[in-house]
């Protein structure tokens, strides 16, 4: 594959996964605050999400989507202020990204497994 | 009779290459940048050289950067941007100098070239004329961005251009997104694979300076924008290698 075609396939990525976002921070914020006003504790909302599928697909969904989006624009940003090697560039954000999806899923297997 | 006092670049690039040279101008009523410059190379100093030709805003080739902003000297009234009678002239940004306000333009539009610019016809000169629907989608989008007359201000307006010297820019951007509309044309997947990634459209910040910049009051950055889609669009079809 073309570098052009990886950086066009990328920027694809980098917008699709935005949007998978805007809707997952959306329900997130909704979720925490209802669940704070509320009055939930800890304990309480434990107990709704453990073993819940729903709450699995969308905390799973939500931790892919950060894997792919940030790493993209820390790639560009890095690019653009290094200037540093494209090759090196790519396998260090690539390292990145498995960070954050292995952090993610590890919160999520937390709250949904346990 | 007032004055105007003006701050012009002389010499080359960079701190090191030339300095500002101020002069006093008598202020005149209706008077432009333009006019500023020539009455410096004409009544002070006659080896000022600058670049312009039509003086009315057809040509392209007097764009300065006034008062810290890229702008066509010929079509800027001194009394628009020097209200407290000061100005300073400098040579456009991005562009390497020549001399004193002229600029080399050949790096510009080589990557009007390495953006595909050109247009590759389908048809002889046997076949007969193509039917465009004038209201169609890719009639007015080409419409849009079709009045470009290469003066660089928005080259110079560009703050990825002045980082990634690689990057194509918005003229040479907004010129292939008029040929990729246009069904005539017969080099769309050479060019989309042109102007994708990092060093082209992809690396488009929409911060649209170049849009609120242009004289033409074109929208490059709209145009950008259909080229992202396009090229992404080929790039997921594989039909950029």
């Amino acid at each position: 594959m073309s570098a052009r075609r990886r950086q066009a396939l990328l920027w694809l990525a980098q917008r699709a996964s935005a949007a998978v976002l805007a809707a997952c921070v959306v329900v997130h914020l909704a979720t925490m605050i209802v669940a704070v006003r509320g009055g939930l504790s800890a304990a309480e909302i434990l107990a709704r999400t453990r073993g819940s599928l729903a709450w699995t697909a969308f905390y799973g969904a939500f931790v892919v989507a950060v894997a792919i989006h940030a790493p993209i624009g820390l790639r560009t940003i890095l690019a653009e202020s290094t200037g540093g090697h494209r090759r090196a560039l790519d396998i260090a954000v690539g390292a990145f990204a498995l960070l954050l999806l292995a952090a993610g899923l590890r919160a999520v297997f937390a709250v949904t497994v346990g | 009779m007032t004055t105007l006092s003006v701050r012009v670049w002389r010499g080359g690039p960079g701190e090191n290459g030339g300095r500002f040279e101020t002069h006093a101008v008598p202020r005149l009523p209706a008077q432009t940048v333009l006019d500023v410059v020539t009455h410096i190379q004409r009544r002070i100093d006659p080896t000022l050289a600058y670049r312009f030709a039509c003086r009315v805003g057809m040509c392209g080739s007097c764009a300065m950067t006034v008062n810290g902003r890229a702008r066509w000297t010929c079509r800027t009234h001194v009394q628009a941007v020097a209200g407290d009678g000061a100005l300073e002239i400098a040579p456009l940004a991005h562009f390497p100098v020549i001399r004193d306000l002229v600029t080399d333009m050949r790096g510009f539009f080589d990557k009007w070239a390495q953006a595909k610019g050109e247009f590759v016809p389908t048809a002889t000169r046997s076949d007969s004329f193509a039917r465009i629907e004038p209201a169609g989608k890719t009639r007015r989008a080409v419409d849009a961005a079709i009045e470009c007359i290469g003066c660089g201000i928005c080259h110079a307006s560009c703050d990825v251009v002045g980082w990634n010297a690689g990057y194509l820019g918005p003229a040479a951007l907004n010129r292939a997104w008029t040929l990729v509309n246009d069904p005539r044309d017969g080099g769309r997947a050479t060019r989309l694979a042109a102007v994708a990634g990092d060093a082209g459209c992809h690396a488009c910040h929409t911060h649209q300076s170049c849009t609120e910049r242009c004289p033409k009051r074109l929208a490059p950055t709209a145009s950008i924008a259909g080229l992202k889609r396009a090229a992404a669009l080929a790039a997921l079809k594989g039909q950029i290698a």
